[in-house]
């Protein structure tokens, strides 16, 4: 109602004032510029990726390995290997990330500093450039965790204290954190007050309404927070460079303590090191088509979970 | 969900007293428990990425001593194990023949390796000796060469990591990384924030809808496929158009880090103009002020805080980006006001260099050192973007 009353109200006045509409038209207009530019480039970009990507992209270049010195064949091993990283980064972020947006939205009250700490934890994770978590991936899991286990159990040779699978993925843990927390946060809010009340009025304990109505209600926040990890963890390099992306592996990870290829370190490595540049640009913008593909359509199907959410908290 | 509940006739006093459950507490304490990891992790990455780069500042005795560890732990070296991996690293930038890059190469081949190995500490074996020979006569004398050496070598403008009297001028760095986030920011800046001002003022609701998520799908775009679309692209179109003569420079890596820093600056500066109580356009509308004066005379003025949190977080994006500054800004170090010239930031050094260097080496540790600064910076401005400015928004809007 009261948007519609402002609207009219401006048309009458502004249908008043004609001497200031040509300058409120240009100030509108060069805001609806600006939208328009950052449009029009993300589909240029979309456009030429595609345009270039696909004479190359075919099921073939999917499922097949790399050849003579990576100037021909497919990206099978870099697929691969991103989604062994991605799915054991899931395995690592997600419990941590629900369970500390638990913690945020069950049990910190109004004003506790720890909870006030522990957002703004969160908060910092989310700005820390990627190329930090990558350091302190090499520092702290390679040379301190992986150097230590080696030490330990392997009696001094080198296994875990080396780039691998599962120091890459718990980087990337780390740094899709809080896109879990902040998405799970979000749903544990849409669940009405009313149904934790109808359950500790029943006689549920806290951690009794949280697994049996918090939780089962959250579910769907909790996987779009999954997805939207997973789709910055695909297309993420930075993390990876030094602690367990490989140029060129001839067979695939047998085990945690295997370097991995990826998408996102083959296209740089394709278009920035590559023996042939001009050459293999038709494989460099097909991999680059598929990891895009990969990102932008996990996102979608976040956002339209999203969006249910949303609907349903209305 | 329960449909069994306890029915107990007789409450008293004592049953009605909030009872103590082991199964709660343990839930509640694991559970903060976790939550504390989040703070854990923070300190963490301070801890261990400033630890690695400790041997910087170890001054007088201690860094003759890390000389000493440097060659002992020279076998169990971080760059020993990812040989295969380094090679193509190193030689990258050189026109590498097709046999040297031969899959075999990478396997397990103990030849190769064994080749590889001279090569790669060539440099390091030829240095250390050199190093510690040159130093000697000063170091009767003061006892402090290393650390210092390095430290007096920071505030120089040249980045010569590898050679026999290595220097690590950050000054060449930083105007780099200053270079692109400014243009980064003049273009991201006030597009971002322009269209922010249409989507949350102007847009009818169903516009609304669609501009917001199409905007936000840019996010979604990894940094690697920008930067390599910048590469390839931007970076021929944009040098056909002005004609300078490195095809990889400042403006170039600038756009494309513009593109990657839009989406974070409309997105909190979209929702700063929304959270602008609506008494405010209202007043506004009723003095006579139309839409568009509204827009821009109260309600931007309003949410100033809100933005320039906004511009601060697009700043710490722009300076902590890597793949685009690897891919896009050409990576030398030149020291020029021309935009048009090759830069190379600090995030784009850690990426390139890192994988080259030996555990414990000054290399190692000045790239370390490099990666605290920019973790400092960044922790700094998400500090200020959350307090100043959040002390500030609740201020103006409370009138407290």
């Amino acid at each position: 109602m009261d948007k519609v009353n402002i609207e009219l109200e401006n048309q009458f006045f502004s249908s008043e004032k004609k001497g200031s509409d040509i300058k409120g038209k240009f100030f509108v207009g060069v805001t609806q510029l600006a939208v328009f530019i950052i449009i029009a480039v993300l589909f240029i970009i979309l456009g030429i990726i595609v345009y270039q990507g696909r004479a190359k992209f075919s099921w073939e270049f999917i499922s097949s390995f790399p050849t003579n010195g990576m100037t021909e064949g497919g990206i099978l091993p870099a697929l691969i290997g991103t989604f062994i990283l991605v799915i054991v980064m899931s395995i690592a972020a997600v419990p941590f990330g629900t369970i500390t947006a638990i913690y945020l939205t069950e049990y910190a009250s109004e004003n506790s500093k720890f909870a006030a700490a522990v957002r703004f934890s969160v908060r910092t994770l989310a700005v820390v450039p990627s190329i930090i978590f990558g350091l302190f991936g090499l520092g702290f899991f390679i040379q301190f965790l992986g150097a230590g286990v080696d030490t330990a159990f392997n009696g001094g040779e080198l296994r875990w204290g080396q780039p691998n699978i599962l120091w890459a993925s718990l980087t990337m843990s780390l740094l899709t954190l809080p896109v879990i927390i902040v998405s799970v946060e979000e749903a544990l809010k849409t669940i009405p007050r009313e149904l934790r009340e109808a359950s500790l009025a029943l006689g549920a304990t806290k951690w009794q309404t949280i697994k049996q109505v918090v939780l089962p209600g959250s579910v769907s926040g909790i996987m779009t927070g999954t997805i939207l990890a997973v789709s910055r963890g695909a297309g993420e390099v930075a993390p990876i460079l030094f602690t367990g992306a490989a140029y060129y592996l001839a067979t695939l990870p047998g085990s945690l303590s295997d370097q991995f290829m990826n998408l996102g370190y083959h296209i740089y490595i394709m278009s920035t090191q590559s023996s042939d540049v001009e050459k293999t640009m038709p494989i460099q913008f097909a991999t680059t088509l598929v990891l895009l593909l990969l990102t932008l359509s996990l996102n979608l199907v976040a956002v339209v979970i999203r969006s249910r959410i949303r609907r349903r908290a209305k | 969900m329960n449909s069994q509940f306890p029915v107990n006739p007789s409450f008293t006093k004592e049953s009605l007293k909030k009872q103590f459950r082991l199964s709660e507490f343990l839930a509640e304490k694991i559970i903060s428990s976790v939550a504390f990891l989040s703070i854990a992790i923070i300190f963490l990455i301070f801890i261990f990425v400033f630890k690695e780069s400790l041997p910087l500042f170890s001054f007088g005795s201690d860094a003759k001593a890390k000389t000493e560890i440097q060659g002992t732990a020279k076998p169990e070296s971080y760059g020993g194990t990812t040989t295969e991996e380094l090679k193509p690293e190193s030689y990258g930038s050189e026109p590498v023949s097709n046999a040297d890059l031969k899959p075999e190469t990478y396997g397990s081949d103990p030849v190769s390796t064994e080749d590889l190995k001279p090569e790669t500490y060539g440099d390091v074996k030829a240095e250390t000796p050199e190093t510690t020979a040159t130093e000697t006569p000063e170091a009767v004398s003061e006892n402090n060469e290393g650390a210092d050496k390095t430290w007096s070598t920071f505030f120089t403008t040249e980045w010569v990591p590898v050679s026999e009297n290595p220097r690590f001028g950050l000054i060449g760095l930083l105007i780099g990384t200053l270079k692109v986030t400014v243009i980064a920011m003049l273009i991201a800046g006030p597009l971002a924030i322009l269209a922010a001002l249409y989507t949350s003022c102007f847009a009818s609701k169903r516009a609304k809808e669609i501009i917001k998520p199409i905007i936000e799908m840019l996010a979604a775009f990894p940094s690697v496929v920008i930067g390599f679309f910048a590469l390839m692209v931007l970076a021929t179109f944009f040098q056909s158009i002005f004609g300078y003569e490195s095809r990889l420079n400042a403006f170039i890596g600038g756009v494309a880090m513009a593109l990657a820093a839009i989406p974070i600056i409309y997105t909190i500066s979209e929702d700063a103009l929304s959270a602008v109580p609506k008494t405010f356009t209202e007043a506004s509308l009723a003095l006579g002020a139309s839409k568009w004066q509204t827009a821009f005379f109260v309600t931007l003025p309003a949410a100033t805080p809100g933005i320039f949190a906004a511009l601060l977080l697009g700043v710490g994006r722009v300076f902590g980006e890597t793949m685009i500054a690897l891919m896009a800004t050409g990576n030398a170090a030149l020291l020029s006001s021309n935009p048009f010239e090759s830069v190379r930031t600090f995030a784009a050094t850690i990426g390139s260099e890192m994988a080259e260097t030996v555990f414990g080496e000054t290399h190692y540790s000045v790239l370390f050192f490099i990666g605290s600064l920019l973790f400092i910076f960044s922790f700094a401005l998400n500090a200020v973007a959350e307090f100043y400015v959040k002390g500030k928004l609740i201020k103006k809007f409370q009138g407290k």
